[in-house]
């Protein structure tokens, strides 16, 4: 299934775009995709933290992944 | 009164908005933006937000302190774009029957806030850039 991907703050920077979407087997979970991210873009693997929003709230890596969810990955946060 | 706004923050509206009856203290937090990080100079600062899960955090920590003190209303605003020094960048508002609640449920949601909310800060300065990591 294919998965659209929003992103924000640095990891805008490392990707180079507002989005990228990913191609990964249906039922592929939290953890598959970033695995999947970081193979893909190796940038990532220099952040001590990044974590992943599926439909606004964060999602723990055992999340099985549906093709029309709102994913997102969230660096380190930094408002305030 | 739960926003993202990219325009200026009008603090008076804030403390208007959790006025109440039966409140006996407003407590308000300002975070401002300062002109240095670590001894360098910054020029600006740049907030971006993913908004609706932003403010759905937002409304999650007021309800949080709603439930631990006895707050009469809450206010959080926060700032996103490009803000000069000095601007505000987030305000908080709490009103309670007596001040320490406010104070206390006043902290908790800017400290909560800033581990939470997926809202990011960039520092500019005169010579880069870099997006704060504030909680490694």
């Amino acid at each position: 299934m294919q998965l659209k991907i929003r992103l924000f703050g640095i990891t805008k920077d490392i990707i180079g775009q507002a989005w990228t979407s990913v191609d990964i087997p249906e039922s592929a979970k939290v953890e598959d995709l970033m695995q999947n991210l970081k193979i893909t873009y190796p940038g990532l693997n220099k952040l001590h933290s990044v974590l992943v929003a599926v439909n606004d709230e964060y999602a723990k890596p055992e999340v099985i992944l549906k093709p029309n969810d709102e994913i997102a990955l969230i660096p380190p946060v930094s408002g305030g | 009164m739960i926003a993202l706004t990219d325009q200026q923050i009008n603090t008076e509206e804030i403390i208007a908005a959790v006025q109440a009856d039966g409140a006996g203290a407003i407590n308000v937090f300002i975070g401002t933006v300062r002109n240095n990080t670590q001894k360098k100079t910054v020029v600006h600062l740049e907030f971006e937000a993913y908004e609706s899960m932003a403010v759905k955090k937002m409304q999650e920590l007021a309800d949080m302190a709603s439930a631990r003190w006895p707050v009469q209303k809450v206010a959080i605003v926060h700032r996103t774009g490009v803000l000069p020094i000095g601007e505000a960048a987030v305000v908080i508002a709490v009103s309670t029957p007596h001040r320490k609640a406010s104070f206390e449920a006043c902290e908790f949601i800017i400290d909560t806030l800033k581990e939470i909310v997926p809202i990011w800060k960039k520092e500019i300065f005169e010579d880069g850039e870099v997006w704060v990591a504030a909680h490694p």
